[in-house]
């Protein structure tokens, strides 16, 4: 299911443009980061919660509606990542990028220390990827992939704790609290790993402004329209 | 003891009236959360079944779990639950000492070989081979693997001989583990809390010695019926959670209204037990009625999981680092933040002398 654009040559001499981000790629990226957004700022609220309302009880609903908006977040962010996995299989070659890393080739690991190195200012030649370059692969894979595994995980794992024994969350997901070492330590990590993704989201916004800015291939513009422009004159 | 007792018996030897009897039965089946026939099952049971012996042993532990065992709120309840099952041993509550003591159970293994109750209050601590909790010369280790060969099933009282408590505490020097890691081939039922609640160690002993099964346990290994809740789900309190008011100091006005205790550390809302419904000291009280957070004294390692004062606590880090997941995500996400922009620097300074040395081929 390649798109015959973007199956071309890994250096498109005088290509102007290659279909890296498909349609479902793209509005996932954007459910993915708006999800995750809403899910940091009231995750932040759940733990550390508002002055209180002065009042009766029964006059506010502060903690609720910030949990439920958390809780409603949650499922857009993992309704919308089961069908990101789904799309990796039946979606061109550039949405498998961020499941797996191709360690067993050694132009990858090539291209991966080239890309450490021009990130260190050590080298001026630039990538010649079309996709995620190997360093962007990597952080992607590590930081965002793998840690909306753990947050679906342990967030769903909580969530099983208020919907109850034997509710569906705590069928799937509750034996991952013994597994951490009890509810108090999985919000814990909860907490951290929401502090992981947004230093990754603060890096891969750095890192794709500057490739736009810099760098011989669109970036931003490439998760909003899907195609990736290259400068090469 | 050698005869064949049924429970009925016994607790008629015991003073107790079929009127009280009866009325136990009712209660327990009540405290079971079982329908209103099963008081007539248990009345049956306990005149038809001879009673299990019960040995009670003690390791590493503070004997909470015995004061609180004795102080069941139902004091009918407990004075038929101790004559109920008999405990032909008890360290602290027998009469026997010495030679004796130590004689009973052996007699317990000839007699009721696979047949008794093995309650554990307390656990066994492995370090310089046992040494730090000896009881009649020899390691308590070996006498709970010995008991352990012959019962029937196993009892694990308490947080201690549940999850290992505060004598397995970091950096935990006796190398004290629970129960299930030292015994692994009898079924075991975990109570735990520190202590538990009176009204559910008898629940749960009434239920084995009625129905001559566990009842039905969670992941963990803890009885549903008690242990399915967590404090925060039934707390009178919650009100006030999900209206966002909380108590920020113990001396405003948050704690003077009976505000939610959340932002004080309470761990309700990550503790299994049963204190927001039975509560304590025959349903007078309980930590977050007294205006306290609860500590959550019933969940594994909960001596180690940082301040019992803050919502946010110390991550178990590999390495012993000690810190919270606020502060490490801070500084990881503070430190990418100083990062990026030192690192937009440099690319500015990079680029631009790049142009002023007469650009590289690809601008």
């Amino acid at each position: 299911m390649n798109s015959n654009v973007a199956s071309g040559p890994r250096d498109p001499v005088g290509q102007q443009a290659v279909y890296v981000f498909e349609a479902p790629v793209r509005l996932w990226h954007w459910l993915h980061t708006f999800s995750f957004l809403i899910l940091a700022v009231t995750g932040y609220l759940i733990a550390h919660p508002l002055p209180s309302p002065i009042g009766e009880p029964s006059d506010h609903f502060v903690m609720g509606n910030l949990r439920l908006i958390h809780f409603i977040s949650a499922y857009v962010f993992a309704i919308g990542f089961a069908v990101r996995i789904y799309w990796a299989f039946v979606g061109n070659k550039y949405s498998r990028e961020i499941f797996y890393l191709p360690i067993w080739k050694a132009k990858w690991w090539k291209e991966l220390l080239f890309e450490v190195k021009f990130y260190l200012f050590l080298t001026k030649d630039k990538d010649s990827t079309l996709g995620h370059n190997p360093l962007a692969q990597t952080a992607m894979f590590f930081l965002n992939t793998l840690f909306t595994f753990f947050m679906i995980g342990t967030g769903f794992a909580l969530y099983g704790q208020g919907l109850g024994d034997g509710s569906w969350a705590d069928r799937m997901f509750g034996w991952i609290i013994p597994l951490l070492g009890g509810g108090q330590a999985v919000r814990n990590w909860h907490i951290l790993g929401m502090w992981i993704m947004l230093m990754f989201a603060i890096i891969h916004m750095y890192m794709a402004a500057r490739a736009d800015i810099m760098g011989r291939k669109s970036s931003v513009s490439a998760m909003i329209g899907g195609w990736r422009l290259f400068r090469d004159e | 003891m050698g005869i064949q007792k049924t429970f009925y018996e016994a607790m008629r030897e015991h003073g107790i009236t079929r009127r009280s009897f009866l009325k136990f039965c009712s209660l327990t089946a009540a405290g079971l959360g079982l329908a209103p026939e099963f008081a007539g099952t248990i009345a049956h049971a306990l005149e038809t079944k001879p009673r299990t012996p019960v040995i009670w042993l003690h390791g590493l532990e503070c004997t909470c779990c015995t004061e609180s065992f004795i102080r069941s709120g139902h004091p009918l309840a407990a004075d038929v639950v101790l004559s109920m099952i008999s405990l032909d041993y008890d360290d602290t509550l027998m009469a026997a000492a010495g030679h004796q003591a130590e004689e009973i159970l052996e007699q317990t293994i000839e007699k009721y070989d696979g047949n008794f109750i093995l309650a554990c209050e307390g656990n066994p601590p492995l370090n310089e081979d046992g040494m730090y909790c000896f009881q009649g010369g020899k390691p308590y280790v070996e006498k709970l693997r010995r008991m352990a060969s012959h019962c029937k099933a196993i009892i694990a009282w308490g947080s201690c001989a549940s999850w290992g408590c505060v004598q397995a505490a970091h950096p935990n020097p006796t190398r004290a583990v629970p129960i299930h890691k030292v015994i692994t081939d009898k079924p075991i039922i975990k109570v735990p809390g520190c202590p538990p609640i009176a009204e559910v160690m008898t629940g749960v002993i009434a239920y084995m010695l009625t129905f001559d099964r566990f009842p039905e346990l969670d992941r963990q290994g803890r009885p549903k019926m008690f242990y399915s809740q967590r404090n925060h789900d039934k707390c009178y309190r919650r009100a006030h959670f999900d209206a966002g008011q909380f108590v920020e100091r113990f001396d405003d006005e948050g704690a003077r209204k009976g505000y939610c205790l959340y932002k004080m550390g309470c761990k309700g809302p990550t503790t299994y037990n049963a204190c927001s419904t039975i509560e304590w000291n025959g349903g007078l009280s309980w930590p977050v009625k007294s205006g306290h957070g609860c500590l959550g004294c019933s969940e594994d390692n909960f001596w180690d999981r940082g301040s019992f004062y803050s919502a946010v606590n110390d991550l178990n880090v590999p390495g012993g680092i000690e810190s919270t997941a606020d502060k490490i995500g801070g500084v990881l996400a503070g430190a990418a933040a100083i990062g990026v922009a030192a690192h937009a620097a440099a690319s500015v300074i990079s680029h631009s002398r790049n142009n002023t040395k007469g650009g590289s081929s690809h601008d």
